[in-house]
């Protein structure tokens, strides 16, 4: 049993103009000590995933059906009480703003501490020693006075620490972090990452990593999960991903990281825009935007299937690479006509990539 | 910057302000039409003698510039000298009413937070709910209606009808008295009914601005319960921009006070104000203006300090 199991997730927007299907029948699974990386355009469904495992989704979003897991509970149907003693405890959150995400009127040290005190039951002064210390292991110099400064005098990427320090405060067995380096700049970005990859591995903490920066996920993660409007169309251990991607969004999103040494003269990018959450387009979602579709793809929905294979996947246990294409169900008459070419000196190992060295070119 | 420094820091402009404060409040009493001299001697015709002995006895035949001083530096020991219609010390006249006014504008003011605070959050809360629509049809009504119509009808309901209370106050028991106290509650709702209206809405306002900010899902994200998160992360920052506006009541309170104490015949300086004015009985009119003045600056004074300890950026 994995420590996180989502099994058939179902997020439900009910707006005025119509129903906007967040998550579709999503299913994943996290093993403790795990990165898992959760990859998708603005809109993909990936933040609406992580709140909903927090049972944080604000009106008018429900979650509709499904099963969300922890250590075997399935927390859908935890009352609210049981649910906050495992929010900030043993399921954490990083925010990506931090800006925004600390409470300007209180100092750090408090919206520290004040977890520590609810969850912990610790006093004052054992709280603002773990507080403390917290603060520490996260790369804040003098911490024991900078414990009672508030959020506006530190730094952007202090505040991210502090607010990596919040997540961390209670020891959690799952870090969700929703794109914590978004609203840093490139220095701080790589150090805060780093920060995280530390904590995770002292702490053994499992992290969820939601992020549209493929160089992120490459380099900090184990196993992605790539999201396109609401539904995962590509799942598998990061180097297959990079090395062999099988889904052509997949292939889209990589071609269009610009790399140092290319002599194109345009950014590519994935023509056309992510379909409207109201109405679908019929068969496969990515269709209107797809260079390989054919007549097919407009009717049938592509199944999330083991690629070599072609059995339908089983992401609660299996660890095979899946991708939910036509081309892998034998129902496309043409293939998936595109070569995948790596840079660089190192070559693709079986213990991961070297980061930033595999390009997915796309024919066309 | 320790907040111990921005209150004296803020306290220090406040001299300056009490300094013009006091000119104003010379400046446009003097300029109010009619000679004091024509009301101390009931309009009758003086030998020019007696008239010049009259204008040295109240400094009226000095420069204005003199008047002023001399006033602003016996006003500074508490010496407002003496009425001109009464000929009491002005300083006497308004201790023996000041209480019955502080009284109720403290009442008031303490009305209007009590209801303001709690209901402007519930209505944030529950909004567009049933709840939030009857705040929104109070507050309405509260702000529309007029302080003498309201006052008038309290009176008619409570007084006159259910009879709970009489229709003068019981002023010989003096306002320390439980009589007394239970009959200002009526000038006190009075006055504090407009005040409550705009600060619940202000403060449903400005709590659902900040219930939609990341900080408030960190703090659920946390696992505090959702009392905490709402009176602790939710309410104080709600309150920062309340706070000012509700230092400004404080001004609209003793305003209020002026018109509501001659519908109750209530014995306070805001009657005493009026009855003065119109008498041209200059040295009570400035004293009073003054205090009204000065309570004013107190207030948002009070209101500075307690934004800068609500909201630790803008100490700088």
């Amino acid at each position: 049993m994995a420590m996180l199991e989502v099994q058939d997730l179902n997020v439900r927007f009910y707006t005025d103009d119509g129903v906007v299907k967040a998550t579709d029948d999503l299913s994943y699974r996290i093993e403790a000590g795990e990165r898992f990386g959760v990859v998708g355009e603005s809109g993909a469904g990936k933040s609406v995933t992580s709140l909903a495992l927090m049972r944080l989704i604000d009106e008018p979003g429900v979650i509709e059906s499904g099963e969300i897991r922890f250590k075997g509970e399935n927390i859908l149907e935890m009352d609210e009480e049981e649910m906050r003693s495992l929010r900030g405890n043993e399921i954490a959150m990083i925010f990506q703003d931090a800006g925004t995400a600390l409470n300007p009127s209180y100092t750090v040290g408090e919206q520290i501490s004040e977890a520590i005190r609810y969850h912990l039951g610790l006093d004052e002064a054992a709280a603002r020693e773990r507080a403390i210390e917290t603060l520490e292991s996260v790369g804040i110099p003098s911490a024991a006075e900078r414990y009672s400064d508030y959020p506006h005098e530190f730094s952007g990427g202090m505040q991210q620490r502090v607010v990596i320090a919040i997540a961390l405060s209670c020891d959690p067995d799952l870090i969700i972090a929703d794109e914590p380096t978004t609203a840093l700049d490139v220095t701080i970005e790589a150090q805060i990452l780093e920060l995280l990859e530390d904590v995770a591995t002292e702490f053994d903490t499992a992290i969820q990593l939601i992020t549209h920066d493929l160089g992120v996920v490459a380099e900090f993660c184990d196993r992605v999960m790539v999201m396109y409007a609401g539904h995962p169309v590509e799942m598998a251990p990061v180097e297959d991903v990079y090395y062999d991607p099988q889904h052509p969004y997949t292939v889209g999103l990589m071609s269009s990281i610009p790399r140092i040494g290319d002599d194109r003269d345009r950014l590519q990018t994935i023509p056309g825009r992510m379909p409207d959450l109201i109405e679908m387009p019929p068969g496969c979602n990515f269709h209107p935007r797809c260079p390989y579709a054919e007549e097919s793809c407009t009717r049938v929905e592509p199944r999330l299937v083991d690629v070599e294979t072609g059995d339908p996947a089983d992401p609660i246990n299996s660890d095979a690479q899946t991708a939910a294409c036509l081309a892998h169900t034998g129902e496309l008459t043409g293939e998936l006509d595109y070569e995948v070419t790596v840079q660089g000196e190192d070559a693709p190992t079986e213990s991961g990539p070297a980061s930033g060295t595999s390009t997915g070119a796309n024919d066309r | 910057m320790s907040l111990q420094r921005f209150v004296l820091k803020r306290g220090l402009i406040t001299i300056p302000l009490l300094l013009g404060i006091s000119m104003l409040t010379f400046g446009m009493v003097h300029a109010i039409p009619g000679d004091p001299i024509d009301f101390i001697t009931l309009f009758t015709e003086l030998d020019p003698q007696t008239e010049m002995e009259i204008r040295a006895e109240y400094g009226l035949n000095q420069p204005v510039y003199i008047q002023y001083i001399d006033w602003v530096t016996d006003a500074a020991t508490g010496d407002f000298g003496r009425s001109i219609i009464t000929r009491d010390p002005v300083a006497s006249e308004i201790v023996e009413r000041l209480p019955y006014t502080l009284v109720m504008g403290i009442m008031a003011f303490g009305v209007t937070l009590i209801t303001a605070i709690p209901t402007g959050v519930i209505a944030a809360y529950y909004r567009n709910t049933k709840i939030d629509q009857a705040s929104r049809v109070f507050a309405l009504l509260g702000i529309a209606i007029p302080n003498f119509l309201l006052g008038l009808l309290l009176l008619l309901i409570f007084a006159s009808w259910l009879d709970l209370f009489p229709i003068l106050p019981p002023t010989d028991r003096g306002i320390i008295s439980y009589d007394m106290l239970v009959y200002t509650l009526l000038p006190a709702i009075t006055i504090g009914t407009g005040s409550t209206a705009l600060l619940m809405r202000l403060m449903r306002s400005s709590m659902v601005e900040e219930l939609d900010k990341d900080y408030v899902r960190t703090a659920r994200a946390k696992g505090l319960p959702e009392r905490t998160v709402v009176q602790k992360h939710v309410l104080r920052n709600s309150l920062i921009s309340v706070v000012t506006v509700a230092a400004i009541q404080v001004a609209f309170i003793i305003s209020g006070s002026v018109v509501v104490e001659i519908v109750f015949s209530y014995p306070g300086i805001g009657r005493l104000l009026v009855n003065r004015v119109g008498n041209r009985d200059f040295p009570v009119t400035q004293a009073i203006v003054l205090l009204i003045g000065v309570a004013v600056i107190l207030a948002n004074f009070v209101a500075d300090v307690l934004y800068a300890y609500l909201d630790p950026r803008i100490r700088y």
